[in-house]
């Protein structure tokens, strides 16, 4: 668990980060997110003592960070740059190696985790005695990632870690970053300036705007509770697209017609989102869909209007409250 | 072109061993001063991308130690260090200081900023960050400023001859002074090809990928100093005093060859210019020299001749050779210049030669002094009928000669006066006359005799006894073979002499060569 308590950087007269608190439970994944020149870089840094605070107090575990030299605690935590910021006269071998060395590993354990890490991540091996610049953006960012979690830190700090890639490249890390068995136990804090990542990733958002949280919450919470016009204005852009992404069909459930009905062409848990329902109509000529309530096992269809109406229903019920 | 080609040949065979000795020298003498300066710069530049507010400071002070002439900076380097190699490498390190700091700067400065921060992120202290990211990424452009460094040194330390540390500048040098392009030759083509083989070595290591520069790296260091280890002075025979001769001195048969034929003086030889020799001898780092004998000086430094017993010194009337077309385009030239003819002794020249030498006056203003005095001043006239160009030779008795006569023309007739003053030897000077660079300059009747006639040794042997005969051979010789004209002979008499320090000369009781031989071989 990360705690972070009033914390600020002041860089002369400017205030890049002014008194901000925030918590990371241990497992979650958080996103600072907003727009260039917020604050979420600088706050992100601190955290590994890339950047001294002029104020506040950061622990991990309970353990205060400004107690242990900034060496042994960078080297407890994972950090992913925009850039991937490789070594470009290291092998990709010797820049995945980089931090055990630093910890002094034997060579046997070193080389057996750098083999497993390639696997995770869906990189050859033949990447291995390669140089950085032969390699791809995608395969850059991967072997980026790698590095960081190498000694399997239990905190994991991203900056922008997709930033520099195209979408389609991106999209497709999305998704292994989502599935990557490595990531869900890790505490994970990721600094973006995308909605759309935002959402799609993280547990729990910091909204922030000139060095200040201005909420903190889950994405529906961002959606449907904002606390004030700043947070609807910047999501008001892309907000249907944020909605279906949020939605999921356990949160439509008691608008949806109880009947199962017999032409549903295929089932889906009600843990998917909204989106990936949509999804699937796009895929599928079928005009329902079969839905299964995982705590009763109660079973339900809808068709994409039915779908549809549920959530104008939700929506207005979220309205209200 | 052929014969020539065979004769540069013959002079590099026959002097195998100096040039090898002169080789190895500078060699040496360039890796040291680089190695010490990778010692120096390459810290200094680290710790300016650390503490960037000194960056300019230093900076600045390399770029200006580099813009220092050399040989102003090795003159500066006599009173503290002496003459020799430590001067030398001291003066050579300085100016390969510049290219290493500021390729170290900009090297590391250059690394890309997310990797460092990725490096600091990894947790590595910040000596691993320079060690194993900054100096790595930064190698190829501090590769660069070493290569630049060294072919300036090459460059560089032929001056080193110039105070005694040896080097290929000793032929070059020499060559000059003796009119003698083979030994111009056989200094500067090695020191050439010096410079393009380092400069082609250092460019294949800075090519090498980077996983092939950590070796490269590593090997550098071994090969400086390796190669330093080539520098040694040749200290064969010390004796018991040092001698410092001018590379002229060293070939000439009026100088040192003369020197070991005809008396048989063995004394330890150091080559240095003659513009630090007589200050060198003065603060006791040389003990015998090789001076001229009007030398201002040789009063200012109290140094003493010693007698030439075996007068192998010629006489050396000095007067003025100028080209016989200049004369017909300037008719009135001849009788102004003569008005001189005569009116300068031997201790009127060691006089105006002090003035400037140790008084620091002007040579303009002893010039206008002394022709005031001898009443031969006349203001200046339009200079309207053309430009006559006056020569001379590098040292402050020709700066005097070359003023008077400047002023003598552009008072006595309506031409105008352009001065090319400080030509580097005598060939120089004399290239420059027959070349039609400039129309007249002083020059002396031995040096006429031996750096340029080169007449065969029974010749010189007839005519050195006698300064009359000498200067009726030259004038005729020149007339015939250059169409140069030897005017009236100014009067004074600078010939080589042998000079010591007079304390010291009288502790040891040493008055003339003999003597000197003497005192050498005793004990």
């Amino acid at each position: 668990m990360i705690k972070v308590e009033h914390l600020s950087k002041h860089f002369g007269k400017i205030k890049a980060v002014d008194g901000i608190s925030f918590q990371v439970q241990e497992h979650e994944n958080l996103i600072l997110l907003g727009t260039s020149g917020c604050g979420k870089t600088t706050t992100l840094k601190m955290i590994n003592r890339l950047i001294e605070p002029s104020a506040g107090k950061i622990a991990i575990d309970g353990k205060n960070i400004f107690d242990q030299s900034p060496e042994v605690l960078r080297r407890g935590i994972g950090y992913v740059l925009q850039n991937n910021g490789l070594f470009p006269h290291y092998t990709v071998a010797e820049n995945i190696s980089v931090v055990p060395q630093l910890l002094k590993w034997d060579k046997k354990r070193t080389e057996k985790r750098v083999e497993e890490l390639l696997e995770k991540l869906h990189l050859s091996k033949d990447c291995l005695h390669v140089y950085p610049n032969e390699l791809s953006g995608g395969q850059q960012q991967r072997v980026g990632l790698a590095r960081a979690l190498v000694a399997d830190p239990p905190v994991l700090l991203m900056d922008e870690p997709f930033g520099a890639l195209d979408n389609v490249t991106r999209a497709k890390i999305h998704v292994e970053f989502k599935a990557l068995d490595e990531l869900k136990r890790k505490t994970i804090i990721m600094v973006t300036h995308d909605v759309q990542e935002a959402f799609e990733l993280g547990d729990r958002i910091c909204l922030m705007d000139k060095g200040k949280i201005v909420q903190c919450g889950t994405p529906s919470e961002l959606l449907f509770n904002p606390h004030n016009n700043f947070v609807k204005g910047f999501l008001a852009h892309q907000r249907l697209q944020l909605e279906f992404k949020t939605i999921r069909l356990r949160d439509i459930w008691k608008w949806l017609p109880p009947q199962l009905s017999k032409g549903g062409a295929f089932d889906l848990s009600w843990d998917v989102i909204l989106w990936d329902v949509l999804e699937q109509f796009k895929f599928n000529a079928s005009e329902t869909v079969n839905i299964t309530n995982k705590e009763n096992k109660e079973e339900k269809s809808a068709s994409f209007e039915q779908l549809m109406s549920a959530f104008y229903q939700y929506k207005k019920q979220e309205a209200h409250e | 072109m052929n014969e020539q080609q065979q004769t540069l040949w013959d002079f590099m065979r026959q002097q195998s061993d100096k040039l090898w000795e002169q080789t190895i020298q500078h060699i040496g003498l360039t890796f040291i001063s680089l190695f010490i300066a990778v010692l120096i710069g390459l810290p200094l530049g680290i710790f300016i991308t650390r503490r960037k507010q000194f960056s300019g400071a230093i900076l600045g002070i390399a770029g200006v130690l580099q813009t220092i002439p050399s040989i102003a900076l090795l003159g500066f380097m006599i009173p503290v260090l002496g003459i020799g190699a430590k001067p030398a490498i001291a003066a050579l390190l300085l100016y390969a200081l510049l290219p290493i700091i500021r390729n170290t700067y900009t090297g590391i400065i250059g690394v890309d900023a997310a990797v460092k921060e990725a490096a600091v992120a990894m947790g590595m202290s910040k000596w691993q960050v320079l060690v194993k990211v900054e100096l790595p990424l930064a190698m190829p452009v501090i590769f660069a400023g070493i290569r630049t460094a060294t072919v300036i040194t090459v460059g560089v330390a032929t001056l080193a001859s110039y105070i005694a540390a040896g080097g290929l500048g000793e032929f070059i040098f020499g060559g000059i002074s003796l009119n003698n392009t083979n030994m111009i030759l056989a200094g500067a083509i090695p020191a050439a090809l010096l410079a393009i083989l380092f400069d082609f070595l250092l460019s294949r290591l800075q090519k090498l990928n980077i996983q092939k520069l950590k070796t490269a790296a590593a090997t550098l260091p071994l090969l400086l100093i390796l190669l330093s280890s080539f520098y040694f002075l040749p200290d064969a025979y010390g004796t018991k005093l040092k001698a410092g001769f001018t590379p002229e001195f060293m070939g000439r048969q009026d100088g040192n060859v003369g020197l070991q034929s005809k008396y048989g003086l063995k004394i330890h030889t150091v080559v240095i210019s003659d513009a630090v020799m007589y200050k060198a001898a003065y603060e006791k780092q040389l003990d015998v020299i090789s001076g001229y004998s009007t030398d201002g000086r040789l009063k200012a430094y109290g140094l003493v001749i010693l007698d030439d017993d075996k007068h192998i010194f010629p006489p050396y009337y000095a007067a003025l050779i100028i080209r016989e077309d200049a004369l017909k385009k300037f008719p009135e030239l001849e009788k102004t210049l003569n008005l001189l003819s005569g009116k300068i002794n031997d201790s009127i020249m060691t006089a105006l030669n002090y003035k400037t030498d140790y008084l620091h006056q002007s040579p303009e203003r002893v010039a206008k002094d002394f022709l005031v005095s001898n009443k031969l001043w006349k203001p200046e006239q339009s200079g309207s009928d053309g430009m006559v160009r006056i020569g001379s030779k590098i040292f402050g008795e020709q700066y005097i000669l070359a003023n008077i006569y400047s002023m003598l023309i552009k008072g006595y007739t309506n031409y105008g006066v352009a001065t090319k003053t400080g030509l580097g030897g005598t060939k120089i000077c004399f290239d420059a006359l027959t070349n039609n660079q400039i129309d007249f300059y002083p020059e002396y009747t031995g040096t006429g005799l031996l750096a340029i006639l080169h007449p065969s040794p029974k010749t010189i042997d007839s005519l050195t006894p006698s300064p009359d005969a000498t200067y009726n051979y030259v004038r005729d010789e020149f007339k015939k073979k250059y169409n140069i004209k030897w005017l009236k002979p100014i009067g004074f008499n600078n010939s080589y002499a042998l000079m010591m320090r007079r304390s010291q000369a009288k502790e040891l009781n040493i008055k003339t060569i003999l003597n000197l031989k003497r005192y050498l071989e005793s004990r």
